[in-house]
């Protein structure tokens, strides 16, 4: 059984519905990809399922942690989960921290809350922790503020923060989008490394396909609230099926090919209060026929592997251009 | 090539956190920089924040007057601020944003705001000003309807977009583009990009290009400057320093490059702080994060040399190991 089980998650704000109906697992120790543009759904996918939106929020559906359902459950069963089973971190370190409290008073507060320790030990666990996440001179650091670290090792102490609790799953939403490169290549190998050592499942959210590649072992494409493609890494990068997917991959500039012209997506994001009838991105596709512009298409299980949501499913196994290696 | 633009030892260093009693720091986000813009060519800055591109950029620009050394633009110095010439100089050179939104005035129609600047420097009157707006708009891919808009009723391609066509209201001879597609979503960068480099190339337009997402650098520009802690420590034509970076920095930086469908392997992790300008490392700034780095890197500040066609700015470059791509 999996770990997490999403069946059919739905979320509204004032009527207007932003996800249709998400189906997602995440196994025990696994590392899941959750990838699309701006306002696709994927944040707000866990934000419902950790009952973190604002009331005005309608969810519906049924997340499910080992057989417990999140959906509607007591805010008491909730606080159980949150932190202890299932920590998250966010894109914005230094807004996440309490500017005017230490960092160590900091960590050791979820290590109360999710823990029970206290004093010295809780202080010393603190320690441990910053160390752990490549904090330099942890023990006299964990008495400085927010203010007093870099953008990168804030996010290593919100990291030491979510991993207080001992969680069994961490949610990182675009955990390296705000970090310079050479920092966000740290961030993704201190993540890597701290799920070898523990065996902690993550969900990284990210709209960087190059660092869901470099960190996940599946991953799912998201597209006006919908899931449109899911399958491991390897065949996702290798021969992406749904166009849009094709379509992203395509529209990074490609290191090796010097001044090539882009491809682009053509068009913009659909308004969720004004959506396309059929297939949500059939109006950007250069696939769709009149069938996509009626129905809307379905997440179904492929014959190679996979799952697509598309009627017109790009088959042929053509490698990706990133995938080649080009020796210069 | 006849150079269009020249910096000669730029400085600009800005002053901090006075204390109380003590001295106020002094942060130079700038450190000496030459360099050479040619005519029709576009210049890609790269850097990781607190570099000191956006202040270079803006120097280049005469919006910030250096603290020392000078730019010179058609072999001019540039005119002080404020002053007629200083204006005049103002419709040949446009500057572009990361953020469209803020860059817009929120209570004005998109025709109204690109009609601007053909006003305030007197290039069209009357009917002319709203047929030049109608030409800019569908040069920039906005559609005639979208005129009487106002930003918020646009997505941020969008915007670009409208912020592109004012920029190019006054034909300007050279354009600097601060992180202009870093807010855009994946799909829509490639539509501004190309947008951009078909206006480059049209027009013959030089453009400085600063941005730290290296791979549409490489996409646009002819030639990269790496830039560290207000210093150029590399520079090369485009095809050779992606290919084959040789200052250790640029190095870790290429290789720090998330490439889809490729794992974390033979990436370069970097030890260490992003660089802080307040506190500039001795010697060479880059020494307390590089791997080849030995004492004397941390007392001798690197020269930026010449090797074989490109230069670069490191002590140990002769023995650093090449790294292919």
């Amino acid at each position: 059984m999996s770990f997490v089980s999403i069946r059919d998650l739905k979320v509204a704000f004032d009527g207007v519905r932003v996800l249709h109906g998400i189906d997602l697992d995440i196994g025990r120790g696994e590392a899941v990809g959750l990838v699309g543009e701006s306002g696709c759904g994927k944040s707000v996918t866990w934000l419902a399922a950790l009952g973190l939106l604002p009331g005005k929020a309608r969810v519906t559906g049924s997340v499910r942690i080992e057989g417990r359902e999140l959906i509607d459950a007591r805010p008491g069963e909730l606080e159980s989960v949150r932190g202890a089973r299932i920590a998250m971190i966010f894109q914005d370190p230094s807004s996440s921290l309490n500017p005017v409290h230490r960092v160590g008073r900091q960590i050791t507060e979820s290590l109360r809350l999710h823990r029970g320790l206290r004093g010295s030990a809780a202080r010393a666990e603190a320690i441990r922790l910053l160390d752990m996440v490549g904090i330099p001179s942890a023990a006299t650091r964990i008495d400085l503020y927010p203010h007093e670290f870099s953008g990168g090792q804030c996010q290593r102490v919100m990291i030491a923060m979510a991993l207080a609790g001992r969680p069994d799953l961490l949610i990182a939403d675009e955990p390296t989008t705000a970090l310079d490169a050479t920092i966000q290549a740290q961030i993704l190998d201190l993540l890597s490394s701290i799920r070898r050592d523990t065996g902690m499942a993550m969900v990284f959210i990210s709209h960087d396909l190059g660092a869901v590649s470099a960190v996940c072992d599946r991953a799912s494409v998201m597209y006006a609230g919908r899931i449109v493609e899911t399958d491991n890494v390897a065949r996702l990068f290798g021969a992406p099926k749904h166009p849009y997917t094709r379509g992203l991959f395509d529209a990074i500039p490609d290191l090796n090919a010097g001044r090539a012209r882009l491809v682009p997506v053509e068009g913009t994001v659909p308004d969720p209060r004004n959506l396309p009838q059929g297939c949500a991105f059939a109006p950007r596709c250069a696939r769709a026929t009149r069938f996509c512009t009626a129905y809307a298409p379905d997440l179904k299980l492929q014959a190679m592997g996979g799952k697509v949501a598309c009627f017109h499913p790009d088959q042929s196994s053509e490698p990706m251009r990133e995938t080649q290696v080009v020796v210069a | 090539m006849s150079p269009l633009l020249e910096a000669r030892g730029l400085v600009q260093q800005y002053t901090s956190g006075k204390s109380l009693f003590g001295k106020p720091d002094i942060v130079r986000a700038v450190d000496g920089i030459d360099l050479t813009v040619t005519r029709g060519e576009v210049l890609g800055i790269v850097g990781e924040s607190g570099s000191g591109k956006s202040t270079l950029g803006r120097m280049l620009l005469g919006l910030e007057t250096p603290f020392s050394g000078e730019v010179l633009y058609h072999g001019q110095p540039m005119p002080a601020p404020r002053t007629e010439q200083w204006r005049r100089l103002r419709a040949q050179m446009q500057l572009i944003f990361q953020d469209p939104l803020a860059a817009l005035d929120r209570r004005m129609t998109i025709a109204a705001q690109i009609a601007e600047p053909l006003e305030i420097h007197g290039l069209a009157k009357g009917a002319e000003v709203t047929d030049r707006v109608a030409a800019l708009m569908a040069r920039v891919g906005l559609r005639r309807d979208q005129a009487d808009r106002y930003p918020h009723e646009l997505s941020g391609g969008q915007r670009q977009r409208v912020v592109i066509a004012r920029a190019l209201a006054t034909n300007p001879g050279f354009l600097v583009c601060d992180e202009p597609v870093s807010a855009l979503d994946v799909s829509i960068q490639a539509q501004v990009v190309n947008l951009l480099r078909d206006l480059q190339e049209q027009d013959g337009l030089t453009m400085v290009f600063i941005s730290h997402d290296l791979k549409v650098v490489r996409n646009i520009c002819d030639r990269v400057a790496v830039m560290y802690l207000g210093r150029v420590v590399e520079e090369a034509p485009s095809d050779s320093i992606f290919a084959e970076p040789r200052h250790p920095y640029t190095q870790a930086l290429v290789s720090s490059i998330p490439l889809a469908g490729q794992g974390l392997e033979g990436r370069i992790i970097l030890r260490g702080e992003p660089p802080n300008p307040a506190a500039r490392p001795s010697g060479c700034a880059f020494h307390p994060r590089c791997r080849f780095a030995d004492a004397s890197c941390t007392v001798q500040v690197p020269p930026l040399e010449n090797h074989g066609g490109r230069l670069a700015a490191c002590l140990k470059l002769p023995r650093a190991p090449r790294l292919a791509a």
